[in-house]
């Protein structure tokens, strides 16, 4: 076994670890939910950080490993959110069991958001840098604002589509409204479960590492890393660069009808500008191109507010002090040396104290670094 | 005659835009950042002068004199603390600290003021409307006054870019940085400057749009941000007169988008337009092209 670790590439071993921490969290919150350990406003959180952790982790796909800043990728979340919606709703009747529909339900919308990836994509692709990132955020934002007038209705005749709920013109009796402009979704029957969660999770680990791991992974790190060189060794690069956005994109889009199938009502106001940088939040604390800080960091700022619960009206202004500290604390030189002398000093203090103490501030210390 | 109406509004929005817009320019072309709280420190200023002639009752002048002062310390200080520090770090790094410092406002403001909206009573409120061509045309003293005040400071900060010493030190940083330095150009102080000049310019859009629009809330700010900053890149970020006339002319478009085509899909409208701007000139309307050294 040992030797079999040894022999394995470092990324294989990345992967690796990747897989285990998220099975091991599985375990481990499963096991502390049957002994009633797990709090409701918490087991709430479940899915949502699930959605949170393959949102970041393809976001990293785009932002990371293919090095283009890009801030709508909530418009794909939401284009996999309210085609998920209409989907379970339209089969309610016709697949009874839940799990099968939730997996339709999120393989049609990983498939619509690719769809909308690939014409996003093509023309955005060309622009560069800050241009680029203004680009993803208009067609996001134009994305929520056609979702705002968009009116699906569901009746004895079939499915409907609407520029308002008039011109719907829904059977009284029989109709449904599914997608009600502006108010979004309401009504929806809750599918998601944590297990799908995990299992959404770990595909879109599987799919990413295996990209980045292959071929097609190397040529999209190259041209990250010099454009002008790859593209001189023969490699297309607009092809490649559609490559990591779509693949992106459609794994935002099956999250997305993950997040949206764990609520009765969800309206497109959530998938709002603010929601794409959160996820970029996540992408650049974990570090970009670094999966497994993805995970980390997605699952840690999911749940901070809600550890920050007793701060009550103060907790989003912690949040957004927290968020500056690290930045500081992670990217100036000045401020970390200022930090690991504070750390040596309370070293050397405590040092004089038992052995334990010692080993405590150590581990402080440690904490103090990330 | 609507149609006037209509363009003389979009004007009057577009200005605003265009001086939010110049704040992202400027600190875009010089400190090579993309500044999200910028819209904020606009919500800043409004409540400022809200809060100046509500609670204090300041003359309406006074009032966007204070809201100016109070964000020009506060840009200042948010660069000192939040920005200059990571002066050398990756772009996307100083862009999520932004980000933070945005969080940071808005809910500040939150605390403060409370989550309902509150009246902004217009500083022109003493003013009646004006008439032109036999009444025919109603113009609000809200919406000639900031074309009029968009106008004089394109002027005067013309003249200081181009004409002060402080003005030449800051298109030095922003063509070259390290030389700049070399010829004893003090970096610091320039951007801290600009991050001055901008919050204060923030403050005054802050005061005209909640003029136009009265209610003020703490994501007031947002939206107009988001709409300033694609302005800005609409006309090419880091340049100042791109700026002005991106501001302008997204202004114009909204307005006409509203009233000729819906409502509901103005927004759409205004980024599907930068979109195709864009795409034909990739660097926006009057940016630098960028040409590639192998």
């Amino acid at each position: 076994m040992k030797n079999r670790l040894k022999n394995m590439s470092s990324y294989s071993k990345k992967s690796a670890t990747a897989y285990s921490i998220v099975i091991i969290a599985f375990i481990i919150v499963s096991v502390l939910d049957s002994f009633g350990f797990i709090t409701n406003s918490l087991y709430g959180q479940l899915v949502p950080i699930c959605a949170y952790i393959s949102l970041a982790v393809s976001l990293n796909l785009v932002v990371g490993i293919s090095g283009e800043l890009s801030l709508g990728h909530a418009g794909f979340m939401s284009i996999g959110a309210f085609s998920g919606v209409i989907v379970s709703t339209c089969l309610q009747h016709s697949i009874v069991a839940p799990i099968p529909r939730l997996l339709i339900a999120m393989a049609v919308g990983a498939l619509i958001a690719a769809v909308a990836g690939v014409l996003i994509g093509i023309p955005v692709l060309r622009l560069r840098g800050d241009y680029l990132a203004i680009v993803t955020l208009a067609f996001g934002e134009i994305i929520r604002n056609i979702l705002n007038c968009t009116y699906v209705g569901l009746d004895s005749a079939g499915i409907r589509f609407a520029t308002s709920a008039e011109k719907l013109g829904l059977d009284p009796v029989s109709g449904k409204m599914i997608l009600n402009g502006p108010m979004g979704a309401t009504g929806v029957q809750k599918l998601s479960t944590f297990g799908v969660g995990i299992l959404v999770v770990l595909f879109t680990l599987f799919v990413v590492q295996n990209l980045i791991n292959s071929k097609q992974g190397r040529a999209i790190m190259a041209i990250r890393d010099n454009r002008i060189a790859a593209e001189s060794v023969g490699l297309n690069v607009t092809n490649f660069k559609l490559t990591a956005f779509v693949t992106s994109a459609a794994l935002a889009g099956m999250a997305g009808a993950l997040f949206a199938l764990n609520y009765s009502t969800i309206a497109p106001v959530k998938f709002n500008f603010n929601t794409s940088i959160l996820i970029l939040v996540f992408v650049v604390l974990g570090g970009m191109g670094n999966i497994v800080g993805s995970i980390i960091s997605a699952t840690v700022l999911v749940i901070l507010p809600e550890a920050l619960r007793e701060f009550a009206d103060y907790r989003m202004l912690m949040y957004a002090i927290v968020l500056i500290l690290v930045m500081l604390a992670t990217n100036n030189m000045q401020f970390r040396a200022m930090l690991d002398k504070a750390i040596e000093r309370i070293k050397s203090a405590v040092g004089r104290g038992s052995k334990k103490e010692k080993q405590q501030a150590q581990t402080e210390g440690g904490m103090g670094n990330e | 005659m609507t149609f006037l109406t209509h363009f003389i509004s979009g004007l009057s929005l577009g200005s605003v835009y265009a001086i939010i817009a110049l704040g992202y320019t400027m600190v875009y072309g010089i400190a090579k950042m993309l500044n999200f709280a910028h819209g904020d420190v606009i919500m800043v200023g409004a409540y400022i002068a809200f809060c100046s002639t509500a609670y204090l009752n300041m003359p309406p002048w006074l009032a966007v004199i204070a809201a100016m002062l109070f964000c020009t310390c506060l840009g200042i200080i948010i660069e000192r603390l939040a920005y200059k520090p990571l002066r050398d770090a990756s772009s996307l790094a100083v862009l999520i600290t932004a980000i933070g410092v945005s969080y940071f406002l808005q809910n500040a403001a939150l605390i403060i003021w409370g989550s309902a909206p509150k009246v902004f009573t217009s500083v022109f409120d003493r003013i009646d409307n004006f008439r032109f061509f036999d009444g025919k045309l109603v113009v609000a003293p809200e919406t000639l006054f900031t074309v009029l005040a968009c106008i004089l400071i394109m002027a005067v900060l013309s003249v200081f870019i181009n004409f002060t010493k402080m003005g030449k030190s800051m298109r030095a940083v922003s063509e070259d940085n390290g030389a700049a330095q070399l010829m004893g150009i003090n970096v610091n102080s320039t951007i801290s400057m600009t991050f001055a000049i901008g919050s204060a310019l923030a403050a005054v859009a802050g005061v005209l749009l909640c003029s136009s629009y009265p209610t003020i809330m703490p994501t007031t700010g947002a939206m107009p941000g988001i709409k300033a900053f694609t302005a800005a890149v609409f006309g090419g970020i880091g340049s100042i007169p791109g700026a002005m006339i991106g501001g302008i002319l997204l202004g114009i478009i909204e307005i006409f988008a509203r009233a000729y085509i819906s409502t509901e899909l103005s927004d759409a409208i205004v980024f599907g337009v930068l979109i195709i701007v864009l795409l034909v000139r990739p660097t926006g309307l009057l940016g630098k092209k960028i040409s590639e050294k192998v």
